[in-house]
């Protein structure tokens, strides 16, 4: 009986998330009348401006992403080694970027970096894809650090920094050959996250007019009829790539099971 | 001693507003093994830390090889530490780890090379180079452990309990190893643990520990046979305490039950009727009388433990009881429980506890 309840529990959520999947597949395979084709997909990728945005995404996600290691990992190293009363703190600020919506952030970043600010980020392209880089960051902070504070829990932080030390290594040795390596995992999936993130942020990159995937998305939806559909397949085969190849770096990485001791 | 290799001079600890540490002070010889031993909570991984650079005394100096290492940083002062939780980088192999504090002092490829090989060759893992720390056991992993703080050359090694981690058989192969290696190298040691047993086997001195204070330095002959303080008799091996009432201070004579024991030594300091604390080991006393051991009290047998080639013996002197250790003969038996019997032993091995 329970195991009843718990097939059909499985059997509707799968409905609920194949079924549009199906539907949404079968309709971007639909563009010629009367036979499946790829012509919609064809049409998305011989689009110059689906490269663009697309490399421009990419890029920025690529950014985004050394940009949290360098913030994120030094951090909760020596929030966990030297400052563990603020974790508590620290692990709510994360969160801040989960309940604050993206809105807020970007309407807060135009006024406080507009042309006439004592830092005008956003008379420039730079300046703005760096205020955008910034913004990606803080979308992405709440999955960055828990899943490098997760990947610090597992290993003897204090002790093997300890042992770096005696052998004579400064901070920079003990981040680069101690810390780093023995999150890796940990840090690389929180970089497919923020990598999932950044592809598909609309917000942030619609206002402050940057030419990112997400606005195209949005764009080439509002204008076309089968090409939205393929364009949404696309995304989402990317995205469960990333999914993908976290497991496979998780299963291949010679990094061995965490200590117990 | 000649010139101290490591001087721990007035060193004071104190986190907040309690003193851990208070006023330590402690000369090693270069080449020497020496231990902390002391119950859980007194000092002694604070004292080890301070040394290695880790936490800053409050106040005093530290110097190694003549030169102040107070305020130095711990990857300044090539010290070389093992940690009972061994502490190996999970990430690189065992190779990789001895390598570890070569490289980062920038020695030559072919160097790092030889060396690596030299210490799998000192700790007996010639074959396990490229095996991750995982792949390792307890004791093989404390091995490398120690191959990794050796390989730089340090001037001077630490261990805090390395062997605690470990089940007893490692725990004594790898301790007679640890000295081998050390004797060998002729590197100055300091060796923390709170296992009497792992103490006495393998320091040239040890120095007790109690409240942050070093209660005695002293050989292990020392400490055993002639503790300082109470505290140092009662912590290190087992001991027979009898209080007794002092009937002449002038010439050492004290009440112990119905008999009376006469000490070696005048009782400086207490006149007659007061109490004193007399103390025996287990092996300094015979059941019977025994040639060189003048000393008789008369008592009842209150119990027997057969433990194999030795046996232990309690035996009741009125309020007080002591025990004592006699060997195994197959041909007579055991004492048995009820059992008149008479102790001996030497004035010499009584020690008067202050
Ligand atoms: N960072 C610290 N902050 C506050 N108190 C500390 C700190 N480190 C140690 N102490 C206190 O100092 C005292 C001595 O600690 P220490 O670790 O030196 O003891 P130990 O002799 O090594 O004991 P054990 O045998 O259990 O390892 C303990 O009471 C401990 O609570
Ligand atoms: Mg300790």
């Amino acid at each position: 009986m329970k195991r009843f309840f718990a097939w059909s529990a499985f059997l509707l959520g799968s409905l609920i998330f194949i079924l549009p999947l199906i539907g949404m597949t079968e309709f971007s395979l639909s563009m010629r009348r009367g036979e499946y084709s790829f012509d919609a997909y064809a049409s998305v990728l011989s689009d110059p401006q689906f490269r663009q945005t697309f490399t421009y995404s990419v890029v920025m996600a690529l950014v985004t992403i050394v940009f949290g290691i360098l913030l994120v990992v030094p951090t909760a190293y020596w929030v966990r080694l030297r400052m563990p009363h603020l974790r508590p703190i620290v692990e709510f600020i994360t969160l801040m970027p989960l309940v604050i919506p993206a809105i807020v952030i970007v309407f807060g970043y135009i006024r406080l970096y507009n042309t006439s600010s004592w830092l005008p980020l956003t008379g420039t392209s730079t300046g703005t894809n760096i205020l955008l880089m910034f913004g990606y960051t803080a979308l992405a902070l709440p999955y960055m650090y828990r899943a490098v504070d997760t990947g610090l829990r597992s290993i003897d932080i204090a002790t093997l920094t300890e042992a770096a030390q005696s052998l004579g290594a400064g901070w920079v040795t003990i981040f680069g050959r101690v810390i780093l390596p023995n999150v890796f995992v940990a840090v690389l999936s929180g970089a497919f996250l923020t990598f999932a993130i950044v592809i598909g942020e609309f917000t942030l990159a619609a206002l402050l007019n940057r030419p990112a995937f997400g606005p195209y998305l949005q764009l080439v939806g509002a204008n076309k009829a089968y090409e939205p559909s393929a364009l949404a397949v696309i995304s989402f085969v990317i995205t469960w790539l990333c999914m993908g190849l976290i497991q496979i770096v998780v299963r291949l990485a010679p990094k061995p099971p965490a200590q117990s001791h | 001693m000649a010139e101290p290799f490591l001087k721990i001079d007035h060193v004071r600890k104190t986190f907040g507003t309690t003193t851990v540490v208070q006023d330590f002070n402690l000369d090693v010889g270069s080449g020497e093994f020496i231990s902390f031993l002391g119950p859980s909570g007194c000092g002694k991984t604070t004292v080890l830390r301070m040394v290695a650079g880790f936490e800053e005394p409050t106040s005093g100096s530290i110097v190694v090889g003549g030169k102040d290492v107070t305020r130095l940083r711990p990857n300044q002062r090539n010290i070389g530490m093992v940690f009972q939780a061994y502490a190996l980088f999970p990430n690189l192999t065992v190779a990789q780890n001895i390598a570890f504090g070569l490289k980062v002092a920038g020695e030559p490829r072919a160097d790092i090379e030889k060396r690596v090989a030299e210490m799998l060759d000192l700790i007996k893992l010639q074959q396990f180079g490229d095996r991750y720390p995982y792949q390792l056991s307890g004791g093989q992993q404390q091995r490398v452990a120690l191959a990794r703080a050796l390989a730089p050359k340090p001037k001077l090694l630490l261990l805090d309990e390395p062997l605690s981690a470990l089940d007893a058989k490692v725990r004594v192969s790898l301790r007679d190893e640890i000295r081998a290696i050390q004797k060998e190298l002729g590197i100055t040691t300091v060796f923390v643990t709170h296992d009497q047993e792992e103490a006495l086997s393998i320091s040239d001195r040890i120095v007790v520990m109690y409240g942050g204070k070093a209660e005695q330095v002293g050989t292990p002959f020392e400490i055993y046979n002639r503790p300082a303080t109470k505290f140092v008799a009662n912590f290190v091996g087992t001991l027979n305490v009898l209080e007794g009432t002092v009937t002449d201070a002038a010439s050492g004579r004290v009440k112990v039950g119905s008999g009376e024991v006469l000490l070696k030594d005048k009782l400086n300091g207490s006149k007659a009727g007061d109490t004193v604390s007399l103390a025996l080991r287990p092996e300094a006393i015979s059941l019977g009388r025994q040639p060189g051991r003048e000393t008789t009290l008369g008592g009842e047998i209150s119990e027997v433990s057969f433990l194999g080639s030795v046996i232990r013996v309690r035996v009741g002197l009125g309020q007080e009881a002591v025990s004592l250790d006699t060997f195994n003969s197959p041909a007579s038996p055991p004492p048995a429980v009820g059992d008149k019997a008479e102790i001996s032993f030497s004035p010499d091995d009584v020690l008067v506890l202050h």
